[in-house]
């Protein structure tokens, strides 16, 4: 009973031996008259009546193929051998080896002929240069220093502080603790939401401003991207409380919120 | 009719400097060997040829088809051979031009095809270890070799329209080590 899966493996291992053997033989550049072909048939014969599922089969198959392959090597090599270009590959190796560097460049320059030939500037490339000329700024103004302007010591408002982005809007971050709150009440059992779910409003606009504030979640560290490449699924996971800036997320991940999609969304929630 | 032929050869209009047989039909007629034969009869008083290179690899045949010669590419190089002294000329240091004929002949010693690992070994035994790869590289880009992605390299559109293999792998026997 144990002898036919017994065979059935070495079979696979067999072919598989013969498959990586024809393919180095190819890849090495390798006299293909070192492989037995007939020897290699007789074996792949052999096992062939053992063999019963389609993965033992396709193995036959491709094993039958490179056979093949090796065949076509040998004619070529045949053919090559016939021509007056043919050389023994290791003597010629071995003058590239012995000859020094000028004497080489020498025998390269008497069988070289570089092409001449002319360059020109089309009208197409002619009328873009044109353009971006028209377009620059003297060169008095391209090359001015940028001056530093000393200005007294002063006074600065709260929302000069968040415009220049020193300061965060505190209706933001509310805004955004809010999103998180309810983050956390969608969030199922296994601590996230799909995120397409959780962003997903009414109207595009609104889905829009949610996935912007989203975002926010996770650059500031109140929440965390989970992404299921094989699934193509994207979930929103928060986090207990805010972590730093430095551990939350490292990277950027674009999502398309494109209108089609959100429509789509909208379809699936009717059904 | 030669003054078109001429500009159509020496204008590099594509990636690839040269023309195909089909262009020069389009624009000059069916006479366009005889045209490029005039061509070629004229610029070799200027010290330079109209090459042809045919699509498949191998020797050009002795009498081309017209469905050979449509499909072929025609060049414009130097008919003369060049000296050590004409070198700086076409812009190539002595090194530089060693290792492409070691990388060319190598892999015509090998039936067209040979691994980047095996050429860069022997390229070592020429050059420091530190511009075989930069070499390597310049002759891609220049299009004297071709590369796959099991990183076999093979001859480039350049090569063949610019080095004599047959003539590079005799003279090389013929020298003495």
């Amino acid at each position: 009973m144990s002898r036919k899966p017994n065979r059935r493996r070495l079979a696979k291992e067999e072919l598989r031996r013969i498959i990586e053997f024809c393919r180095s033989i190819e890849s090495k550049g390798l006299n293909p008259f070192l492989v037995d072909v007939e020897d290699l048939i007789s074996v792949i014969r052999e096992y062939f009546p053992s063999l019963k599922d389609t993965e033992e089969l396709s193995l036959d198959a491709e094993a039958l193929n490179q056979v093949a392959s090796i065949i076509k090597m040998q004619s070529e090599w045949v053919k090559r051998r016939a021509t007056s270009l043919y050389r023994d590959p290791f003597l010629i190796e071995e003058k590239l080896r012995s000859l020094p560097i000028r004497r080489l460049a020498e025998v390269f320059l008497k069988a070289w002929h570089p092409i001449v030939e002319l360059e020109q500037i089309t009208i197409g490339s002619l009328r873009s240069a044109m353009k971006y000329w028209d377009s620059l700024a003297p060169i008095d103004e391209r090359w001015r220093e940028e001056r530093l302007s000393e200005v007294e010591a002063g006074a600065t408002t709260r929302e000069e502080l968040i415009k220049q982005g020193i300061l965060r809007d505190e209706t933001f971050l509310s805004e955004i603790e809010r999103l998180w709150d309810e983050l956390k009440e969608a969030a199922g059992r296994d601590g996230m939401v799909d995120y397409w779910d959780f962003i997903g409003a009414e109207s595009y606009g609104e889905t829009i401003r949610r996935a912007y504030l989203a975002s926010f979640l996770i650059t500031y560290g109140y929440a965390r991207l989970i992404i299921q490449p094989l699934e193509e699924k994207i979930f929103l996971k928060p986090n207990e409380a805010p972590i730093s800036k430095t551990d939350a997320q490292p990277f950027s991940f674009p999502i398309s919120l494109s209108y089609e999609r959100w429509r789509q969304w909208r379809e699936k929630q009717g059904e | 009719m030669l003054r078109r032929a001429a500009q159509m050869i020496f204008y590099r209009r594509h990636r690839e400097p040269g023309v195909k047989g089909w262009e020069l039909r389009r624009r000059l007629g069916s006479d366009y060997p005889k045209v490029l034969r005039l061509l070629d009869e004229y610029l070799g008083n200027l010290g330079l040829t109209v090459k042809t290179v045919f699509e498949e690899d191998g020797s050009p045949p002795e009498n081309p088809t017209i469905d050979q010669l449509d499909k072929a590419r025609f060049y414009v190089t130097l008919r003369e051979e060049l000296s050590l002294g004409d070198m700086k000329l076409v812009g190539w240091r002595i090194d530089d031009l060693a290792g492409l004929a070691v990388s060319l002949a190598y892999i015509v010693s090998k039936g067209g095809k040979a691994s980047r690992k095996d050429l860069e070994s022997l390229l070592r035994t020429k050059l420091p270890g530190w511009r075989v790869d930069m070499n390597l590289n310049r002759y891609l880009r220049l299009g004297y070799l071709i590369e796959d992605e099991n990183e076999q390299l093979y001859l480039g559109w350049r090569a063949r329209a610019e080095v004599d293999h047959k003539k590079l792998v005799d003279l090389l026997m013929m020298e003495e080590s």
